[in-house]
């Protein structure tokens, strides 16, 4: 009886420690969120961030060349260039906050941060849960494939040849639903592909353009017959779902900065020496319209 | 020697920020398993009370840590906090609230393990010697116990440090995080970095992980 006291005793205590412990959790220790209403929606207007003297903007901080941090600790690549841009515009300081694939629209949704800028390609499924402003990119699917014997168009495919894929991407469902004719080889690591088409053991090797263009670069011999196949994928920038004030900020932006060709300038300083020039057309989006 | 790109943790800061990332990590653990030791010694007491209740009470926060993957708690702080109550917390406290929480079931659960393990005859002959409950538990059943639990929570303590390489998926950067931005800004200029800056942040985790466990041998020669 007397045990079952001291049982009770300790388990009050260990309630009451618990419980001031979540109500210090509860005292915010953020700075980024003035409202603490819940009331009220999660986002904040362009108003609020300029008086705040901050902007959170959500970056990959590992996908080189978008959002990478180099060795000096200094985020760089073509979604932070435009980011500083936005930051010095809006007369505020950038918070890049690392976010990852995984977690983009969450960050959204709780208002953790104000734009995501992190290779974010539009689909319809993630604009029922963020809304996307004006696009900066675009990418699609190339096909590269050797210098010495290569493939430029998939309508007078060889039936003998075969094409490496890397499963479940995008272009094994584009290739099976629109050239069902095509021999595939599938592989499950980008490595693997890679050697096979090294070993000669297919035509060419379809993924999406931006890995292909980076790959015939850094490896001689091979070429980019086919720089954009099927769909184009646009990327933009993301704002928490209903937030129209920072919305529209971002579409004049953009739209402004398209009559000085910025995202050209963005493109030479940070995407070019992955890319090269010669796919520069292929791959940026001026003034929010993307090219025919 | 086979080229394994260690030369890009000498280039710029790299070194630096991989043990900055590593420091982040450590904090984090360290801060939670200082608190939840402590309260897991005294859940683990609680846990072994008759009363139903409070039984019922600890077995369901104890399944519900542990059904839980660590890295959906870490969401439900971070960003359940913010959609349920508006409240805005950084991503190094929903850890330290996570990690504590966590390690202090688990802490709990061992604890009532170790007491009652320990023999029944043990509560009745400080009974008969006239103990006050409070005092049988100070002065016979605890240094027994402690001597049950270090293998066990030293156990617990390696691999909450492990467990920190999660916390990147909200927001902090730790030294997996940092490793992986290293690797990726010089994947172009040094393809093979992945081999070695992974191999650094092994070696890492073991210089930390390597004493705590030396420790724990002493204390278990010295207390055994």
């Amino acid at each position: 009886m007397k045990r079952l006291k001291v049982t009770t005793i300790i388990a009050l205590a260990l309630a009451a420690v618990l419980g001031l412990a979540s109500c210090g959790a509860s005292q915010p220790s953020g700075d980024a969120s003035s409202d603490t209403d819940k009331t009220t929606a999660v986002y904040r207007t362009i108003d609020e961030i300029k008086d705040s003297g901050e902007i959170n903007i959500g970056v990959f901080s590992d996908k080189h060349p978008f959002g990478y941090v180099d060795e000096n600790s200094e985020y760089q690549g073509y979604d932070v260039y435009l980011a500083r841009r936005i930051g010095e515009d809006l007369g505020v300081k950038v918070n890049f906050v690392s976010t990852e694939a995984a977690n983009r629209i969450e960050y959204l949704k709780t208002g953790k941060v104000d734009i995501i800028l992190a290779n974010f390609t539009v689909t319809p499924e993630r604009a029922e849960e963020v809304d996307f402003a004006l696009p900066y990119m675009q990418v699609s699917l190339g096909v590269v494939s050797p210098e010495s014997k290569p493939v430029t168009s998939l309508d007078e495919w060889n039936p003998d040849d075969e094409m490496i894929v890397i499963s479940g991407t995008t272009a094994e469902t584009y290739l099976t639903q629109n050239y069902p004719d095509i021999k595939l080889q599938k592989y499950d690591t980008y490595a693997n592909a890679k050697s096979a088409l090294e070993n000669g053991s297919a035509a060419a090797w379809a993924n999406d353009n931006t890995e292909v263009i980076a790959y015939s670069l850094s490896t001689t011999g091979y070429t980019v017959g086919i720089p954009s196949l099927g769909s184009e994928d646009t990327i933009a920038p993301a704002v928490s779902k209903g937030n129209e004030s920072v919305l529209n900020w971002l579409n004049d932006e953009i739209t402004a900065l398209g009559e000085e060709e910025f995202f050209h300038k963005d493109y030479e300083e940070t995407l070019a020496d992955t890319y090269g020039l010669d796919y520069e057309e292929e791959l940026v989006i001026e003034g929010g319209v993307p090219a025919e | 020697m086979p080229d394994l790109g260690l030369d890009v943790l000498f280039k710029g800061k790299n070194m630096i920020r991989l043990l900055g990332g590593l420091w982040v990590a450590v904090k984090i653990s360290l801060i939670s398993v200082a608190i939840s030791i402590p309260l897991g010694i005294l859940l683990g007491i609680v846990m072994t009370s008759k009363n139903p209740i409070i039984k019922a009470v600890t077995r369901v926060y104890l399944e519900f840590i542990r059904i839980m993957p660590q890295l959906v708690l870490l969401f439900i702080v971070f960003f359940g906090s913010t959609s349920a109550f508006g409240i805005n917390i950084s991503g190094e406290l929903a850890s330290v609230i996570v990690f504590t929480v966590w390690g202090t079931a688990e802490m709990g659960d061992l604890v009532r393990g170790a007491l009652i393990s320990i023999p029944k005859h043990q509560y009745e002959s400080s009974a008969a010697l006239a103990l006050t409950p409070a005092k049988t538990y100070i002065y016979v059943i605890i240094p027994q116990t402690v001597r049950r639990l270090i293998p066990l929570s030293i156990n617990l303590i390696t691999r909450m440090i492990k467990t920190t390489s999660l916390i990147l998926m909200i927001g902090v950067v730790e030294v997996l995080k940092v490793a992986q931005q290293i690797i990726e800004a010089n994947r172009m200029s040094s393809p093979n970095a992945a081999f070695g800056v992974y191999l650094t942040v092994l070696l890492m985790y073991f210089i930390i992980c390597w004493p705590i466990s030396m420790l724990a041998k002493r204390l278990e020669k010295k207390w055994g």
